[in-house]
C-alpha cells in the first residue's frame, strides 16, 4: 500500500519534470499564498501578543481612574490671576472607592513635576506620591534596598525609591543606596531602594516609572501641597490637584466590570459633566484591541486565502492542459486496465505533488519573511506551529480541490476516442 | 541467468493457472454472438457491426481484415472490451462481458486481453521496465515478481539490455517489442493486435511477426486487426468484414498446408 502509494507519488513526479518551467511557475502561485499566509498570522500574531503584553503592564484586573485638566471652558478663563483651577480627584473620593469596593486594593497617586540634583548630575522628572500598596498594583520589582512602608507615611519621612532609568542618570558610578537626593533648595530624599528595570511604557502620565521617584504619600502632601503653580511665559498658571490617580486591583479578572461599574458611578459626574477625571479599565482595552485585531486577523487571512485561490487556479488550468496533453496516455492506462478511479488517483496526485511543492517551499519563505519584517519595520511577529501547519495543510488541500476538476475530466474521456488522440 | 529462470518458472506456474480455466484443448475464450454495434450519427443509424458472430480458441491465430469502414475498429475496440455492443453477446473465457460496467470492464482488459498499438503507445516519461510493470500495477502486483517476470519477458522479446532506458530511445521495431512484452505481463487469454506492424518497415514487420510465430508455442493467442495482406497471410485464418458483416472465414493455404478454403460459418 505505502509502496504503491510512493509508486503514484514518483509517478506524479516524472510527469511534472516533463514541463520543469512549467510546473515551477504553477508552484510558485502556491508557494507565495503559503508564505503570506503564515506571515500575516505572525504578524498578527506578534501584533496580538504587543497589545496583551502593554495591557497586562497595566494590570488587567485594575481599574484607573486619573485626573485630567478639563478643556477650558469660559468660567476658567475668567479667574482672577491668582486663584487656582480646581480638578481631579478628591482624597474624600478615593475613599469613597474604597469603602464601596472592600474587597479590593486600593493605591492613591500624586505626581509633581520637579528637578532632581545629586552633584552635579541633574533631572528633571516625576515624583510618585503614593501607598505601599502601588508596588502590588504596578506588579514592579525592587533590586536594591526596600519598597515604601506604612511607617514611612506616618512620619512623613523624606525617604525615596528609585527608577532604574533615574538611578542610572543620578548615580552613574555610585551605589545609590543611603545616599539622598536634592529636590528644590533644601529638601533631601533618603534612597532606601531601587527598582528593577520594567521596560514599560506605562508610567505617570507620559513618564515611563523607570524614570521616576517614588515617595510617600502624605511626605508628597506636606511638601509639594494640592496647588501647583507653573510659569509659562509671562504668566502664571494655578492648579489645585489632590490626586493624579487612583489605582484599584480587584481580586480577579472576573470582577473588573463589577468594579469598573461602581467606579464609573460614583464619579459620573466628574467623568461626564466636568470631565476632569478619566477611567482606564486595562481588561476592556485588552478585549477592545482583540476585537479589533480579530477583524485585522480575518482581513488577513481573507488576502491570503486570495492569494492561495489564485494558485490554486493556476493548478486548475495546468492540470487541464496536462490532461489534454496527455490524453493518449490515459488512453493507454484505460487500455491496459486502470479503472477510472486510478486515473482520478493519478492525476489527483500530481496536483497534490504540485501544490505540496509549494506547500513546503512556501512554508520555509514563510519562516523566513516574519525575521525580515521584524528586523525592517520593527512589527513583533510570531510563528505558531499550528499556523505553519495549517497553511501547508491548505495548499494540499487546494491542489486536491483544484485538480479534483481536471482529473474527473480525464477519468471520464472514453478510452477509445483517448487512444485515437493525437 | 539465474533471474531469468525464476522469472521463466513463474510464467510457467501462471501458464498452469492459466491452463485450469481450460476445459479443454480446444477451448474457446472469445465469442461473439450475434454482435450489434449501432452508433446515432443526428438522425440517421450507423450500423457499424450489424450481427456478427465469431470464435476464437485458444491458440488461434486470426486476422481480421476489410476496407475501411467495414467496421473492423468497431469490432477491435469491442474485441478489447473499450465499448459495449448494442445487442449480442460478447464472451470472454466463457463470460458475457457485453453488459459489465466501466469498472468490470477494465478490470476485464487488465487480467484477460493483451493490447498491441499500431503505434507502440508505450508511456514516454516511463522507463521500459517501467512500461512493462504498468498492466500489474492496476492489479496491485508490482514487486519482485513483476520484475522478474518483466525480466523474462524483456529477454523473451531480445530486449534484455534495455530495462533502464526511455521508450524513445529505442527504435520503433524495439519499442513494438517492448509492447508485446507489456502485452504478456498480464498473462492474457489472448493478445488483442490494432495494425501491430503499421508504422514499421518491412524488415522490421517480418521481424515482428517472426516474434509472434515464436511466441505461439507457448500456447499465446493472437487476434490482429489489419489491412496488410502480408500480414493476415501469415495467421492461420482471416476474417473478412463487409459493411459490418463477416464476408467470409478463410483458412491460410500455407498455415493449414491446403488450398485456401471458405468455411461455413
Amino acid at each position: 500500500m505505502i509502496r504503491d502509494t510512493w509508486r503514484i507519488v514518483r509517478l506524479g513526479l516524472k510527469s511534472l519534470m516533463l514541463h520543469k518551467l512549467r510546473s515551477a511557475l504553477t508552484t510558485a502561485g502556491i508557494l507565495f499564498g503559503v508564505a503570506s499566509v503564515i506571515a500575516m498570522l505572525a504578524v498578527g500574531e506578534g501584533a496580538k501578543q504587543d497589545a496583551l503584553e502593554r495591557f497586562q503592564d497595566m494590570g488587567v484586573t485594575n481599574l484607573i481612574a486619573r485626573s485630567k485638566k478639563p478643556a477650558e471652558t469660559a468660567t476658567s478663563n475668567s479667574q482672577s490671576l491668582w486663584s487656582a483651577l480646581s480638578y481631579g480627584l478628591l482624597y474624600a473620593e478615593a475613599d469613597l472607592i474604597q469603602a464601596s469596593l472592600p474587597t479590593s486594593v486600593v493605591a492613591r497617586v500624586r505626581e509633581a513635576k520637579r528637578p532632581m540634583i545629586r552633584g552635579e548630575h541633574f533631572h528633571t522628572s516625576i515624583i510618585v506620591g503614593t501607598e505601599p500598596s502601588f508596588l502590588e498594583l504596578t506588579n514592579m520589582q525592587v533590586r536594591e534596598g526596600r519598597w515604601l512602608g506604612d511607617i514611612d507615611d506616618r512620619r512623613l519621612a523624606n525617604v525615596c525609591v528609585l527608577g532604574a532609568t533615574l538611578t542610572r542618570l543620578l548615580f552613574p558610578l555610585e551605589n545609590p543606596m543611603d545616599q539622598t537626593v536634592l529636590i528644590g533648595d533644601d529638601d533631601r530624599y533618603r534612597v532606601v531602594g531601587v527598582l528593577s528595570e520594567q521596560g514599560r511604557t506605562a508610567g505617570a502620565g507620559s513618564t515611563p516609572y523607570d524614570e521616576c521617584m517614588f515617595i510617600p504619600l502624605h511626605t508628597h502632601q506636606r511638601r509639594f501641597g494640592d496647588v501647583n503653580t507653573t510659569r509659562s511665559g509671562g504668566s502664571f498658571s494655578r492648579e489645585r490637584v489632590e490626586l493624579a490617580e487612583v489605582k484599584v486591583k480587584m481580586p480577579s479578572s472576573e470582577d473588573v466590570a463589577a468594579g469598573a461599574q461602581v467606579i464609573r458611578d460614583l464619579l459620573a459626574q466628574r467623568i461626564e459633566e466636568t470631565g476632569d477625571v478619566l477611567v482606564t479599565v486595562p481588561l476592556e482595552l485588552l478585549k477592545q484591541e482583540e476585537e479589533s485585531k480579530r477583524m485585522f486577523n480575518i482581513v488577513l487571512a481573507v488576502i491570503a486565502s486570495i492569494s492561495l485561490l489564485v494558485g490554486g487556479i493556476g493548478i486548475m488550468n495546468v492540470m487541464l492542459a496536462t490532461v489534454t496533453e496527455r490524453t493518449r496516455e490515459i488512453g493507454i492506462r484505460r487500455a491496459l486496465g486502470a479503472k477510472k478511479k486510478h486515473v482520478v488517483q493519478q492525476f489527483l496526485v500530481e496536483a497534490g505533488v504540485l501544490s505540496a511543492l509549494g506547500g513546503v517551499v512556501g512554508v520555509t519563505l514563510g519562516v523566513g519573511l516574519p525575521f525580515l519584517i521584524t528586523t525592517w519595520f520593527a512589527q513583533k511577529t510570531i510563528i505558531l506551529p499550528q499556523h505553519v501547519m495549517l497553511a501547508f495543510s491548505i495548499s494540499a488541500a487546494v491542489g486536491v480541490v483544484f485538480g479534483l476538476y481536471p482529473a474527473w475530466r480525464a477519468a471520464n474521456m472514453d478510452p477509445v476516442e483517448a487512444l485515437r488522440h493525437e | 541467468m539465474a533471474v531469468a529462470a525464476d522469472g521463466r518458472a513463474a510464467v510457467a506456474q501462471t501458464a498452469v493457472a492459466a491452463e485450469s480455466r481450460a476445459v479443454s484443448s480446444n477451448e474457446i475464450i472469445a465469442e461473439f454472438v450475434d454482435v450489434h454495434r449501432h452508433y446515432k450519427m443526428g438522425d440517421n443509424v450507423v450500423r457499424a457491426l450489424n450481427g456478427v458472430s465469431m470464435k476464437v480458441s485458444k491458440g488461434d491465430y486470426l486476422t481480421i481484415m476489410g476496407r475501411s469502414g467495414s467496421g473492423k475498429s468497431t469490432m477491435l475496440n469491442l474485441l478489447g472490451c473499450l465499448d459495449r455492443p448494442t445487442r449480442g453477446e460478447y464472451r470472454v473465457g466463457g463470460r458475457d462481458v457485453s453488459k459489465l460496467d466501466d469498472d468490470a470492464l477494465s478490470n476485464v482488459r487488465g487480467h484477460e486481453i493483451g493490447f498491441i498499438f499500431q503505434s507502440f503507445n508505450l508511456i514516454p516519461q516511463l522507463t521500459v521496465l517501467e512500461n512493462l510493470e504498468v498492466p500489474l500495477f492496476y492489479q496491485g502486483r508490482v514487486g519482485a515478481e513483476s520484475r522478474e517476470k518483466a525480466e523474462y519477458l524483456a529477454d523473451r522479446v531480445g530486449l534484455g539490455q534495455r530495462l533502464a532506458h526511455k521508450p524513445l530511445e529505442l527504435s520503433g521495431g524495439q519499442q513494438q517489442r517492448v509492447a508485446i512484452a507489456r502485452a504478456l505481463m498480464n498473462d492474457p487469454l489472448f493478445l488483442l493486435a490494432d495494425e501491430a506492424t503499421g508504422n514499421l518497415d518491412s524488415n522490421t514487420e517480418a521481424e515482428i511477426l517472426d516474434l509472434f510465430d515464436d511466441l505461439r508455442p507457448d500456447g499465446v493467442t493472437i487476434v490482429m486487426v489489419t489491412h496488410n495482406p502480408t500480414v493476415a497471410q501469415r495467421a492461420d485464418r482471416t476474417l473478412w468484414l463487409k459493411d459490418g458483416e463477416v464476408e467470409k472465414l478463410v483458412t491460410n493455404a500455407d498455415r493449414a498446408d491446403a488450398a485456401p478454403t471458405e468455411e461455413s460459418l
